[in-house]
């Protein structure tokens, strides 16, 4: 670990206890991988492998669900409920955010009893705009941060960055790794910046981007999945939205496969946070399907999973209208913010 | 007056011939029948030959178990190595050519000219399959284009142990061309020889003793197919039965209705001239087919 | 609702029309049976009569195989291969057209889940057809010789587990090497093939090409003996084809045999872990465990036991049992009372003999056959259920300490039809894939099924190969 204290400011390695006693063979065991880089690296090299196809193969029989009648009607709220409402563009402004706020309080104008979205998601400049918004509604700020969403910048740039973000009332601070150094295994230098950030962010949240299209095989995202949580993820999330391909089931099946496995192990429960890609109400049930079905019901929670989207929002609240009223909606009845 | 040999004396050097004992060829051994049986072997002219061992139920089922023995290493072989040993089979009977003729022509009737074609088709038999066993996976396996990402591809492999009743009339062109189809490919046989010509059988596993044929991949029994067939067909550690020997239409069917116990893969009797090309018939009666299919993913 | 529970999603049954009776189709129209008695088909899952189907008696079997014996002669033979070929691209089309009508017939009346009905049996359906149409006009290049012929008439009889699919594997490729078939479907799933014989009216294929004759043992037996009949090809239980194999002998009928299994699905200690409990599941719990060659024996490396099994059945816990039509079903119903029946007394004797029976929590519905996923542990090669094939849900689960060892439990069978392999070696894979006696071996996958894949047994589990280019050689003379 003496290499990894050179390089980090906030030196040590922050393994969470868990809360249930019971599973403390577990939780030695995990401590004792964090314990160097090589133990870690041996770690994560020796999880199970993931097999392509099998794993593309179980998520597509996920997806053939049918989600039908009072089903589909909590679906649709629970992933209303769910959603980091994001705007990550160079063109964002005060007024966006402002319209976005307002959008996340009240989804549907012409139906109150639309839920709240989670949490709404930006730039770390315009957080303080958000959290102004958004005072009283319940609704969350969360902040990218770490030289979004590439992260390539010195820790110390990221580190002030999600300071600066936190400071500015971020609730949730969403980092990303630094793929090059996953990808050249690099592993320790990985886990030091997330302790780092972990450190930085405080008390807020940390979403721990994996960036999953650049990690390209299902093996590195079960390997970062772990190296994220071990390093004191509260969620991990797949991918920044800036990198094609973003969110896919199978990656999140995979992702979720992780969290299960790291609760067993622990006690502890990580959530997990598929973002990019996913614009329709009917792709958003197959995820909830596959979280229900994978890590099980109690991630069924905004607590513990989210959706990173945009537009998703109005495909959800039309799906919605359509099983209220019977009727099929059309876009022009839906705020556009 | 009566013609008298002979007769050796302490003067006269008139030499007594060292007479062959004709044995049983299992496991790479050479043991007389367990049941202490033989039987007298005659030529075509009626002329006594030999005494032969008469094979009993009990010395078929030690043949099986050589042969069973024998299939784990033989099917290993590399399809080359095979092939090799084939071929030597065919070197080893080419420096026992004049043998192999007196015994096929005595057994059979044949001129010695006759009897020496015979011997060379037979020998030549041995080079054509021997040719075959690299080959045959190329030739009836496949990669199978299915529509997912899976590699799928299917091999032949030897069936197993393979019963053989070898032709009654043909006793050594016949023997060869139903054994070495069977053990090109990683069977181990058990056969059943001519019961009248057997002389030509027991000169081939002798043969196939001083070749690099390991014991037990051909086991040969001299005696009777019917009596023993039958033991062969019901056997079930037996996987394939080759009931060329059997001229009966209802002991034939007899015998099939036996192998049917453990599915045993049978081939009927047939009119064969074994002088012609044999083809692949009787190659791929004694394969299976193994398709394996795995995942194509990163 | 406070939880995420799935509502009901029942596929359509509007559908279907289902008659009230149906004949035998026989010389291309429906007609009465003149030596039968008729019988029900039910539906299992709600045991409901469906349909009342003729039985076809020896009269009835003569009758099909004369048509057939004509067809083959005037019409089949003769036909050039590319009009041979269009007849059944027109088949595979009508399936394809047809495929959501077919496939909750087959849920009904099989008791399937129409996911897999409507995603794995009736696709595969028409690809077989689509496959062997293709072969019709290219019979020279399929390896059996440069003027390939085909046997004549053939008599097919095929189970229950998966009616459409097994007519697919048996019609396709006897019509496309220029035979005429008379097919017997199983007695207690005979709709989609009497769907079938619509399809071929359809299709405009010549009378007595297809001839469908229902009924059970009785009428099977009737199709096998008869002397006209050039080649019989069986699915079924072992036993049931060992009486073929007796009933044939002696005779010039060509016979293939695809029977029972006891596969071996064998788990290394680095087995891609998630997709290997995919594999298990659906190796045995895939169409209810009615499958021949079901992954029905899961070898495990003691190493990693108590992980496989503890991940086994969390999974199993999420497997959903119930209506075949509801587009959530996972496990639907034991095809009949006879099969359930059959299940519940080697699970029986799996319990008296020792071993330990664990199925998760599921509520099974009143009416209808039904059994839960199961799975036995404690359980050793002299256990009957590692022995016997249950044909049901129930998974038996041995030990192995070394590859040399899971290779000798596997192998150590009279069945020989497929196995499973999951480890991430790829040395490992070939190794143990040389090694092991069965017909289909899959390799970190499981119940994977191609036209274009040959599928087959070795030892007890029959002779003969069914799909790709061997499938066609099964129905051409050479």
């Amino acid at each position: 670990m003496d290499l990894w204290i050179a390089r980090t400011p906030t030196a040590g390695i922050r393994i969470r206890l868990p809360s249930v006693t019971t599973l403390d063979s577990g939780v030695d065991s995990l401590a004792d991988v964090t314990s160097s880089e090589d133990r870690l690296r041996r770690f994560l090299l020796g999880l199970p492998g993931v097999d392509q196809v099998g794993a593309e193969a179980r998520a597509a029989t996920l997806s053939t669900r049918s989600i039908k009648t009072t089903a589909k009607a909590y679906a649709l709220d629970l992933a209303i409920r769910m959603i980091d409402l994001t705007t990550l563009e160079g063109q964002d402004t005060p007024g966006k955010v402002r319209a976005l706020c307002a959008k996340a309080k009240r989804p549907d104008p012409a139906d109150p009893s639309a839920p709240q979205v989670a949490a709404v998601c930006v730039y770390p400049d315009l957080v303080a705009t958000a959290k102004h918004e958004l005072r009283g509604s319940g609704i969350n700020v969360a902040s990218v941060a770490t030289a979004f969403p590439s992260g390539r910048s010195s820790l110390a740039i990221k580190v002030q960055d999600t300071k600066d973000a936190v400071a500015a009332g971020a609730d949730e601070v969403d980092m990303v790794i630094d793929r090059g150094a996953f990808l050249s295994g690099r592993y320790g230098l990985v886990f030091d910046e997330i302790t780092a950030i972990r450190e930085a962010a405080g008390d807020a949240h940390l979403k721990v981007i994996l960036e999953t299209g650049e990690l390209v095989t299902y093996d590195n995202v079960r390997r970062a999945s772990w190296l994220a949580m071990l390093a004191g993820a509260d969620f991990i999330k797949t991918s920044t939205g800036k990198v094609s391909p973003a969110a896919t089931l199978p990656v999140t099946l995979i992702m979720l496969e992780a969290v299960r496995d790291y609760h067993e192990t622990t006690g502890l429960h990580i959530g997990v946070k598929p973002a990019g890609g996913i614009r329709t109400a009917k792709d958003a049930i197959k995820y909830l399907v596959t979280v229900n079905e994978t890590a099980g019901p109690d991630w069924l929670d905004p607590e513990l999973f989210r959706f990173g989207a945009s537009s998703l929002l109005n495909d959800l609240l039309m799906q919605r209208t359509k099983l209220a009223t019977g009727h099929y909606p059309g876009p022009d009845y839906f705020t556009l913010d | 007056m009566v013609w008298r040999p002979t007769l050796p004396t302490k003067d006269n050097n008139v030499r007594l011939e060292v007479r062959k004992t004709y044995k049983l060829y299992i496991g790479g051994a050479f043991p007389r029948s367990e049941s202490g049986r033989s039987y007298v072997v005659n030529d075509a002219k009626g002329k006594f030959l030999a005494n032969a061992s008469q094979a009993s139920r009990k010395d078929a089922r030690d043949a099986v178990v050589a042969a069973r023995k024998a299939f784990g290493g033989w099917s290993g072989k590399t399809a080359y190595n095979r092939g090799q040993v084939l071929y030597r089979i065919a070197e080893v009977m080419e420096g026992r050519h004049e043998q192999f003729t007196l015994e096929v022509a005595a057994s059979e009737g044949l001129s010695a000219s006759k009897a020496r074609a015979v011997v060379d088709a037979s020998i030549d038999r041995w080079v054509w399959y021997a040719g075959w066993a690299d080959k045959l996976a190329q030739v009836v396996g496949s990669s199978n284009p299915v529509a997912g990402p899976y590699f799928d591809f299917s091999l032949p492999e030897a069936t197993g142990v393979v019963a053989v009743l070898a032709p009654q009339d043909s006793s050594l062109l016949g023997l060869t061309s139903v054994i070495a189809p069977a053990i090109v490919s990683g069977n181990t046989v058990v056969a059943v020889s001519s019961y009248e010509r057997p002389l030509p059988a027991v000169t081939l596993g002798e043969m196939m003793a001083t070749s690099d044929l390991p014991g037990g991949v051909v086991n040969l029994l001299t005696g009777s197919a019917s009596e023993i067939g039958p033991w062969l067909a019901s056997h079930l550690d037996v996987n394939a039965i080759d009931l060329c020997g059997i001229s009966d239409a209802e002991e034939a069917r007899e015998l099939e209705a036996l192998a049917a116990e453990n599915l045993k893969r049978v081939r009927r009797p047939a009119a064969e001239d074994w002088s012609e090309s044999p083809g692949m018939s009787r190659l791929t009666q004694y394969l299976e087919l193994k398709t394996v299919w795995h995942p194509i993913g990163v | 609702m406070s939880r995420f529970e799935y509502a009901p999603a029942p596929e359509s049954r509007a559908i279907v029309d289902i008659k009230s009776s149906y004949g035998l189709f026989i010389n291309g129209g429906f007609v009465e049976a003149t030596d039968g008695k008729p019988f029900k088909t039910v539906s299992p899952s709600s045991e409901e009569v469906l349909a009342e189907v003729s039985e076809a008696g020896p009269a009835d079997v003569d009758r099909a195989v004369r048509a057939a014996r004509k067809a083959f002669d005037k019409v089949w033979a003769p036909m050039a291969g590319r009009d041979r070929a269009k007849y059944l691209f027109r088949i595979a089309r009508l399936i394809q057209e047809r495929s959501r009508e077919l496939a909750v017939l087959e849920s009904l009346d099989n008791g399937k889940p129409i996911r897999e009905s409507r995603d794995v049996d009736i696709p595969l359906v028409a690809a077989h057809f689509f496959y062997y149409a293709g072969w019709a006009d290219k019979l020279e290049y399929a390896g059996a010789g440069e003027d390939p012929q085909p046997l004549g008439v053939a008599g097919q009889i095929i189970p229950w587990n998966f009616p459409m699919l097994m007519l697919a594997w048996k019609i396709a490729p006897a019509l496309a090497a220029g035979n005429t078939v008379v097919l017997k479907p199983a007695e207690t799933t005979p709709l989609t093939a009497l769907a079938f014989a619509e399809i071929c009216q359809q299709a405009d294929l010549p009378p007595g090409v297809v001839n469908i004759v229902t009924g059970a043992g009785r009428t099977g037996q009737a199709l096998v003996e008869h002397p006209d009949v050039d080649k019989v090809a069986f699915t079924g239980s072992t036993e049931v084809g060992r009486a073929i194999a007796k009933a044939v002998a002696g005779s010039d009928k060509k016979v293939t045999l695809e029977l029972g299994g006891k596969a071996a699905n064998i788990v290394f200690e680095d087995a891609p872990i998630d997709q290997t409990i995919e594999g298990i599941v659906n190796g045995i719990f895939f169409n209810q465990g009615h499958v021949c060659c079901a992954g029905s024996r899961l070898l495990v490396q003691e190493s990693v036991y108590d992980e496989v099994l503890a991940r086994l059945k969390r999974r199993m816990s999420t497997l959903r049992v119930g209506d075949p039509l509801d587009k959530n079903t996972d496990i639907g119903a034991i095809n009949s009372s006879a099969q359930l029946a059959k299940i519940r007394e080697l699970s029986q004797i799996g319990e008296d003999e020792g071993a330990e029976r664990w199925s998760p929590e599921c509520e099974l519905p009143a009416e209808g056959y039904w059994f839960p996923p199961t799975v036995f542990t404690g359980v050793s090669q002299a256990h009957r259920i590692a022995r016997e094939e249950i044909f049901g849900p129930v998974l038996s689960v041995l030990t192995f300490r070394t590859p040399a060892e899971a290779v000798e439990k596997a192998n150590n069978t009279p069945f020989g039809l497929s196995a499973g392999i999951w480890t991430d070696k790829g040395s490992r894979i070939l190794w143990m894939a040389n090694q092991l006696r069965a017909g289909v071996v899959w390799a970190n996958t499981f119940n994977r099924f191609d036209p274009t894949s040959p599928f087959g047994g070795y030892k007890e589990s029959g002779y003969g190969r069914e799909g790709g280019r061997h499938g066609l050689e099964a129905y051409l003379a050479h």
